[in-house]
């Protein structure tokens, strides 16, 4: 990102530099689209300021200075309060374990399918293409009850597991849809001299296919672990139990309760953060190349 | 097709026969997780029917002439409206400018690190999870002990408002809510697109003697055309399904002045018990979502063609 972003920076420079003569106008309109930026950006961080500050203040601190002020001194009973009520490694473990399978399983689905479709050219493959695009784009309102009283029928309502067969084919969905468009612009050249060498369909697929469109896998597999986190809406419909939840629903079920204190709330806010941010942070490059490849497809 | 030998016909059939086994799992996962629930729940907006055990009475399209009668209905799908200027269009027409001035002026005349800085600052917001953002404005909206009206008594204001509390200011907290959670998306999608316009093409324009703005509107905007339908399309689908920043803001209150389709339809399965009812919302939701990105779709396709010709 930042090579591409310097190149032009480089040759555009010296132009400008024998070119422009008021230079103590261009120094002042720099000053004031910095400050402009600056601004937006102290809005866009204020909330994780206010969420910041008022996470470690006591509740007596809180209600005599106000949530402007800085802490008096540092409280941590917010946060074990917290942590505790909720119970926290739990809620953290649900998460983790339902986004890092739907992740793996996801993307693997997703690579099957599309290998059908952008390289085994099955027939239909554009109403395949069309089905999963529409699968994709469905409310999941449309989905929710049915799916909610088929896991009942089965014994998976309560369970991390509804939610990991659920995602997976959601997310896989999306997956198929990416994939089966970049797998359709797949080398044939590498492809037939693999069918020359007696390769059958499975080898082609993890020794030629598999090695290349890996970089893309590798985002996909970011995405559905960030989405799958962040999903809301049928996990607080399925996980009614507090065993099963994840941190989001978790976070979520404690705002009803009225005796819940404004350090607590906002120490439960930060630590449901922090993991995507920690995860955000790591794969930061990873992502913002995923992005762009997704908006130019 | 048939004209073919027929040996090499068969052969290619059977090489492509293979193919199917690999698409075997996606398709039986597909049925049973989106097809056939989709199809019940059509089948449940046919009913009158509580939910769980109790019985089911046919309906047949009664769910659907009673949903035109419903003013809390067509309040939510104005609702929609709502969504989609908070978060496709204000956000983009924001995100446009803030890439622009990113790429073209802090970071060719500050520095690529300023420029990378702000925009991770503007993206921070798409990465927490909503729930998180909603309860934590939420509480800054709060009437007595938040953030907001703290700053507001500071600088004097006696009796400010209780954002989400009231039926006239609910709809414009929620909604500048989503603009906060969504700009980072266009900020960088547009960041990205600006990098693949050739730079040529500015200095062409330049000693052509273009000011910045004409430059902008003559080239930056019609380059980065595909981006721009990508995220109409994409934002204008998501705020149309929008779910868990109403329910973590305001549950749809007060006075349904924050109603949108998707809460509706959780409210009828889960508080009302009308279970018909609300698959029924569901199913118009989905029809109008197929809809939209139907047309966004042809737009796209008919303007990729007229640039086309435009070229020829």
């Amino acid at each position: 990102m930042t090579t591409l972003a310097q190149a032009p920076t480089e040759v555009a420079a010296p132009v400008k530099a024998t070119r422009t003569g008021d230079r103590h106008h261009r120094g002042a309109l720099r000053w004031v689209v910095l400050v402009g930026c600056a601004v937006i950006a102290v809005l866009m961080l204020a909330p994780f300021v206010l969420m910041l500050i008022n996470a470690f203040k006591s509740p007596g601190d809180y209600s005599t200075h106000g949530p402007l002020s800085l802490p008096t001194n540092l409280y941590f009973t917010g946060l074990t309060k917290f942590w505790n009520t909720v119970d926290f490694p739990v809620k953290l473990w649900n998460s983790i374990w339902t986004s890092a399978a739907v992740s793996v399983l996801g993307t693997g689905l997703s690579l099957l399918t599309a290998y059908a479709i952008g390289v085994g050219r099955v027939r239909g493959r554009a109403w395949l293409v069309a089905v999963f695009l529409l699968a994709n784009m469905l409310p999941q309102e449309v989905l929710l009850y049915p799916l909610y009283t088929m896991a009942q029928k089965v014994g998976l309502n309560n369970s991390g597991w509804s939610i990991v067969i659920i995602f997976t084919v959601i997310q896989s969905a999306f997956g198929t849809y990416l994939l089966a468009s970049v797998l359709g612009t797949f080398p044939k050249a590498l492809l037939e001299a693999a069918a020359l060498d007696g390769a059958n369909s499975w080898r082609v697929l993890w020794r030629v296919v598999f090695p290349i469109v890996r970089p893309t896998l590798a985002v996909l597999m970011i995405f559905f672990f960030i989405w799958t986190w962040n999903e809301f809406f049928i996990p607080l419909v399925m996980l009614t139990t507090p065993a099963s939840q994840t941190v989001p629903i978790a976070l979520s079920s404690l705002q009803g309760d009225r005796l819940l204190d404004v350090p607590t709330l906002n120490a439960g806010a930060l630590v449901s953060l922090l993991p995507t941010l920690l995860f955000f942070l790591f794969f930061q490059r990873t992502l913002t190349r995923g992005v762009t490849a997704g908006a130019v497809k | 097709m048939s004209v073919q030998t027929p040996r090499v016909h068969r052969a290619a059939r059977r090489r492509q026969a293979v193919y199917w086994l690999y698409l075997l799992p996606g398709v039986i996962a597909l049925t049973a997780v989106i097809i056939v629930p989709f199809g019940l729940n059509v089948f449940y907006s046919l009913h009158r029917w509580k939910g769980g055990l109790s019985p089911m009475h046919w309906y047949g399209f009664g769910n659907y002439t009673d949903l035109l009668h419903d003013a809390a209905f067509w309040s939510s799908f104005r609702n929609s409206v709502w969504m989609i200027v908070a978060m496709v269009v204000v956000p983009t027409l924001i995100g446009l400018i803030l890439a622009a001035v990113l790429f073209d002026y802090i970071g060719k005349n500050v520095g690529n690190r300023t420029a990378s800085f702000l925009r991770a600052t503007y993206y921070l917001p798409q990465i927490m999870p909503v729930a998180v953002a909603g309860i934590v404005w939420n509480w800054i909206f709060n009437a007595e002990t938040g953030s907001l009206n703290a700053m507001l008594h500071s600088i004097g204001v006696a009796h400010p408002p209780n954002w989400l509390g009231s039926p006239s200011t609910a709809l414009p907290a929620v909604m500048l809510v989503l603009v906060w959670i969504q700009i980072g998306y266009p900020t960088v999608i547009f960041m990205s697109a600006l990098q693949r316009v050739d730079p040529e093409l500015y200095e062409a324009a330049e000693l052509d003697g273009a000011g910045w703005f004409r430059r902008f509107r003559a080239i930056t905007i019609p380059q980065i055309k595909p981006e721009t339908f990508v995220i109409t399309l994409t934002c204008t689908i998501a705020a149309l399904k929008v779910f868990a920043p109403i329910y973590v803001l305001t549950r749809g209150g007060p006075e349904l002045s924050t109603l949108v389709p998707s809460y509706y339809s959780f409210l009828n399965f889960f508080d009302k018990s009308k279970v018909g009812y609300g698959a029924a919302v569901a199913t118009v939701l989905t029809l109008v979502i197929v809809v939209v990105a139907a047309v966004i779709q042809l737009l796209q396709n008919r303007s990729a063609r007229r640039d086309e010709e435009g070229v020829r």
